[in-house]
């Protein structure tokens, strides 16, 4: 059987530029013509995008508001609040990296060197200053993580808790206008701060609530998954912004008339609400995967319903669905953009605050690109970022 | 064994599941009863404080503002209900012009992304990435503020072949007007349609019966076309008179003239929707085995007949569902027409609730017809898709 293979030459295939793109650009009449037709278009793209962003863009817009674009109207001297707040939970990731992801050697870097990368961008010096430190920040956590992995553990996780009721302290500010920390209002909050804030409550609190919501649709009892179902069916079937209207204009008619809640909260009410029902279905997907007799062996080892589910069958559930639900939450961060319409100034809401400036008339596309491209950064980095943790929890495989 | 049957027989009531059962949805009940009630009376009482009372009868005043598009005639003095009524018809205008040009666009998208050639492939595949990733709001209000309203203006108008003006107060383009054949015309396009109708059942009777495969949908719209077209000339008349829009002076006539709302919020919808679309149509395509071309390769049959005979059938059943949920996507964002200033269902009725300060009933009303229209579109997919299920045996 060898004997005779090893006399025949090796089969190889002649490589190099010609062949290939004769393989894959040229292999027919029709594919010729598409490439023509796809090269064309490229070259039409390419070379307006770049005249326009080199030779006609006026990109002072941008780099003039910087500061309105990140955090809005928020006063000039506590932002330095603000990147302590960003410096611990760069400090937490950097720690986590250590800890969790001590072989990602390529996600580590792009993770934390991007906050000096950003450093390059033509900002002013203090702000440059501080994403430095950012990057250096976050290096220390992963040298103190990678040299007591085992112990640490525990700590940043309860740093990970307690992570977002400190950003909020330091954003909202704790004592009197002469105090070390003055209180700023909500309505000075805008800006990408406003947008992640928005964004990383209502993923939070989104989550357990889509999660009872989707074992109340699992439930037997008819009561609760009537109510359930109802809610779910009901937020799914109608437009966010019906939802963030009747949360700003409703909302406040329901409470009593003492009560009054403030506008950024109603709004996080809204997208709470609104991304819990939607969560509540992939979730509902997780659980449908698990077979049966995850159950009855869970019941048979003398686990009780609430004990199954919390430590057998959501954690499954959950694990097959990341890339859903990091797909939800990639949703929800782009969805917080409607609530520029119900008046909020957050990342796109600043843009006609931007563009009202009598010096910098009619340069929408120059704000709106630039305002897509935080969007699309973000994004795809979390998408980028779900890909890599599939992979490190082997979702799949088995 | 005698013993634990003895005991269960006195097992307490408040240990007993089936008891525990029902007692904890009546509690269930019962608190949501309680905080329904609540919130109830906070805003029946808020409301009788501004001095207003649930009821839709306001629905009947005038409303007293203009809506810039409507497809029937609509003035200041015309009710709020008839507002509503244009607000109704643009969105499902939009829904409608989205669905259809965004499966199309997705379609081609999705196979481009498969295709063997590798610039095609690349070129969608960055599409894909580009859009999946980006804010939809953003994006409407960059088309909207940073293409339709810079174009030139009416006097300096770029003209597409075609009579296609382009201009920053809306797109002209050429239209039809309706001679006075165009009644019968009307009826001849009737006939055309049964007949196409008659055609599609007699070939599919035919196909069951010998098991041939012929070319279903193509054959009726053939026979559509060629009738439509025979009434087109035996007329004395022909029925429709085409006009081109004319620049004259600084305003545009004749034609059709897309305002840069609806253009904006219409293209805006397609280029975003068709590119989730086109991820949908890929996986579909994907999930069909390779064993299946090769099987029906292998059987004599030729690649277009593969593609439609075997893999896209199976790719169907893949599709459907999640291309239902974005068509309840798009649907759902055409709402989003209140940041481009489109007067659809969402906008006209922010407007009727400032104007008549009829909050509740207003959002109501909103909230009730998105969900018929989620409703239906959703019970048409699934009766759709039950016919092109896998029948197991």
């Amino acid at each position: 059987m060898t004997q005779t293979n090893s006399l025949l030459p090796p089969l190889t295939e002649r490589s190099g530029v010609l062949r290939w793109m004769r393989k894959n650009l040229f292999g027919s009449w029709p594919d010729a013509i598409l490439t023509i037709v796809g090269a064309l278009i490229i070259y039409w793209a390419v070379k307006g995008f770049l005249t326009w962003a080199f030779t006609i863009a006026e990109w002072e817009v941008v780099s003039a508001n910087m500061r309105l674009i990140m955090v809005g109207q928020y006063p000039v001297k506590e932002v330095g609040r603000l990147w302590i707040a960003l410096g611990f939970l760069v400090f937490l990731a950097g720690n986590s990296l250590a800890i969790w992801a001590r072989k990602s050697y390529f996600v580590t870097i792009l993770l934390l060197g991007f906050p000096a990368l950003l450093a390059f961008l033509p900002i002013g010096d203090e702000s440059r200053g501080w994403l430095f430190s950012l990057t250096a920040l976050g290096l220390v956590g992963w040298g103190i993580g990678r040299s007591k992995p085992e112990s640490l553990g525990k700590i940043v996780i309860f740093g990970w808790v307690i992570s977002l009721p400190i950003f909020v302290l330091l954003t909202r500010g704790f004592t009197s206008e002469d105090g070390i920390m003055p209180i700023v209002g909500t309505n000075l909050w805008g800006g990408l701060l406003l947008t992640f804030l928005l964004t990383v409550v209502g993923i939070i609190f989104s989550f357990p609530l889509g999660v009872l919501l989707a074992l109340g649709r699992r439930s037997e009892l008819p009561a609760i998954r009537l109510a359930s179902v109802t809610y779910i069916e009901l937020v799914r079937g109608v437009p966010l912004i019906t939802i963030l209207f009747v949360s700003q204009l409703i909302l406040p008619l329901f409470l009593p008339p003492n009560m009054t809640i403030d506008r950024v909260l109603r709004a996080m009410v809204g997208i709470t609400l609104f991304s819990a029902a939607y969560l509540a279905e992939n979730v509902r997907g997780g659980l449908q995967a698990i077979p049966r007799g995850q159950f009855e062996a869970a019941y048979a080892l003398g686990l009780n319903g609430v004990q199954t589910m919390v430590f057998i069958i959501l954690p499954q559930a959950l694990r097959l669905i990341i890339p859903i639900l990091v797909g939800q939450f990639i949703a929800v961060f782009k969805d917080t953009a409607l609530v520029a319409i119900v008046g909020l100034l957050d990342l796109v809401g600043i843009a006609k605050t931007v563009l009202a400036q009598p010096d910098f008339l009619g340069l929408q596309r120059e704000v709106y690109v630039f305002i897509s491209l935080i969007y699309w950064v973000l994004s795809y980095g979390m998408s980028y970022l779900s890909q890599q943790l599939e992979v490190k929890l082997g979702v799949g495989k088995q | 064994m005698q013993k634990s049957t003895g005991q269960k027989a006195a097992i307490p009531f408040w240990r007993d599941e089936r008891i525990l059962n029902i007692l904890g949805q009546a509690a269930f009940i019962i608190g949501l009863v309680i905080i329904g009630s609540f919130i109830f009376q906070n805003m029946r009482a808020g409301l009788a404080k501004q001095g207003i009372t649930l009821s839709y009868n306001f629905l009947q005043g005038i409303s007293g503002f203009d809506i810039s598009e409507t497809l029937f005639t609509y003035s200041r003095t015309s009710s709020y209900w008839q507002a509503f009524q244009v607000g109704l018809l643009n969105t499902l205008s939009v829904s409608i012009v989205g669905v259809i040009a965004s499966t199309i666009f997705g379609v081609i998208l999705g196979v481009a992304r498969l295709s063997t050639n590798f610039l095609i492939n690349r070129l969608a595949a960055f599409y894909l990435e580009l859009i999946r990733n980006l804010s939809l709001l953003v994006f409407l209000i960059f088309w909207y503020l940073g293409v339709f309203l810079k174009l030139p203006r009416v006097g300096d108008a770029v003209i597409w072949p075609g009579s296609i003006y382009l201009t920053n107060r809306g797109v002209g383009v050429p239209w039809g007007l309706p001679t006075d054949s165009y009644p019968t015309f009307r009826l001849i396009l009737i006939i055309g349609l049964v007949l196409a109708i008659g055609v599609f059942f007699a070939l599919r009777a035919y196909s069951k019966r010998t098991g041939q495969a012929p070319l279903t949908i193509l054959w009726a719209s053939l026979t559509f076309a060629v009738v439509a077209l025979l009434g087109w000339f035996v007329l004395p008349e022909a029925p429709l008179r085409f006009d081109a829009p004319v620049i004259e002076g600084l305003n545009m006539t004749g034609g059709k003239v897309l305002s840069p709302e609806f253009m904006a919020l219409t293209s805006g919808l397609v280029l975003y929707t068709s590119a989730f679309i086109g991820e949908v149509v890929r996986s579909g395509i994907l999930s069909v085995s390779k064993g299946q071309v090769e099987a029906s390769r292998a059987l004599g049959f030729n690649g277009f007949q593969t593609l439609r005979l075997i893999v896209f059938p199976q790719a169907l059943r893949v599709i459907i569902p999640p291309l239902t949920s974005q068509y309840l996507n798009l649907i759902k964002n055409s709402s989003l027409a209140i940041a481009v200033g489109y007067p659809d269902l969402f906008y006209i009725s922010n407007a009727i609730q400032n104007q008549s300060g009829r909050t509740v009933e207003m959002f109501s009303l909103v909230m009730i017809t998105y969900l018929i229209f989620s409703l239906v579109t959703s019970l048409f997919m699934n009766w759709y898709n039950q016919r092109i299920k896998l029948v197991e045996r």
